[in-house]
């Protein structure tokens, strides 16, 4: 029996959290897709919309309390007590960003007009802008509109279409 | 490995149509893989190969970012250059390997 092959057509990821890694899987996935020449929608809703706010967009932070994945460089272990210690948040989260630079992995904003440059579209969500107080204008300008979720999923229909929640 | 014949010249290529070996790309091979790929190249396309050639031969990492900051091109342009998935198109018509990176 012949395999039947169905590549993907479309992609609907969501971002609901503002940290420096859930903020680049979003959009490292996003870029992705979009270089494949697969039909791309962003969502960003709760504190994901900080990966899209102009203040707070090109400084995330990581979390250095309560991820044990977390290791010192050379691999030792990362106490959490460490983590609670001013600025080591700020120089954990640098570091992550230069390593990131060196893999030629560009700053958020640098990144989302590349995803728009490729035709993937970016939306912020209704809801959570009317939580923490948001204006359209306090977001990255290349936001296509804001959208409650139904009008979300109006744009993820389609055969070959996943969801995907960062 | 397989073999195709482009411009009257015998390339070795893999499965999925990537020369294997970049030495045997010339501009009248890429025309014709250009054309298989539904592109007209132009000087526009060939610069943006021959880019992809240097960084590819300095073993350098290419990324779609590379490319937008080449000089060349802006990436929006890139993917009106080689619509559909850019850097696999630009990559396959170079004559390099399919790009491994993820950015």
């Amino acid at each position: 029996m012949q395999k039947e092959e169905h590549p993907l057509k479309k992609v609907c990821i969501i971002c609901a959290k503002g940290t420096i890694e859930d903020v680049y899987a979003t959009l490292v996935m996003a870029n992705g897709a979009v270089m494949e020449g697969i039909e791309t929608n962003v969502f960003f809703t709760f504190f994901g919309l900080d990966g899209i706010t102009k203040k707070f967009m090109n400084s995330l932070k990581t979390g250095t309390v309560g991820n044990p994945a977390m290791r010192m460089p050379g691999g030792l272990p990362f106490p959490t007590l460490l983590g609670t210690l001013p600025g080591v948040e700020i120089g954990v989260s640098a570091m992550m960003r230069s390593q990131m630079e060196k893999l030629d992995i560009p700053p958020v904003s640098e990144f989302l007009e590349m995803i728009e440059a490729g035709g993937g579209e970016i939306y912020a969500c209704k809801l959570a802008m009317d939580m923490f107080k948001l204006e359209k204008t306090d977001l990255w300008d290349g936001v296509k509109a804001v959208l409650t979720i139904g009008e979300f999923y109006e744009k993820c229909g389609g055969l070959q279409t996943q969801i995907i929640f960062t | 490995m397989s073999q195709k014949v482009f411009a009257g010249t015998t390339v070795d290529v893999n499965e999925e149509g990537y020369m294997t070996d970049s030495t045997q790309w010339t501009k009248e091979i890429a025309k014709e893989i250009a054309t298989e790929e539904n592109i007209d190249l132009t000087d526009k396309h060939l610069a943006v190969c021959e880019f992809l050639r240097d960084k590819q031969s300095k073993g350098e990492n290419i990324t779609i970012r590379s490319v937008g900051n080449s000089g060349i091109i802006d990436i929006k342009g890139f993917y009106q250059l080689f619509p559909g998935a850019p850097m696999k198109k630009a990559a396959k018509i170079a004559g390099i390997p399919k790009p491994a990176s993820c950015v």
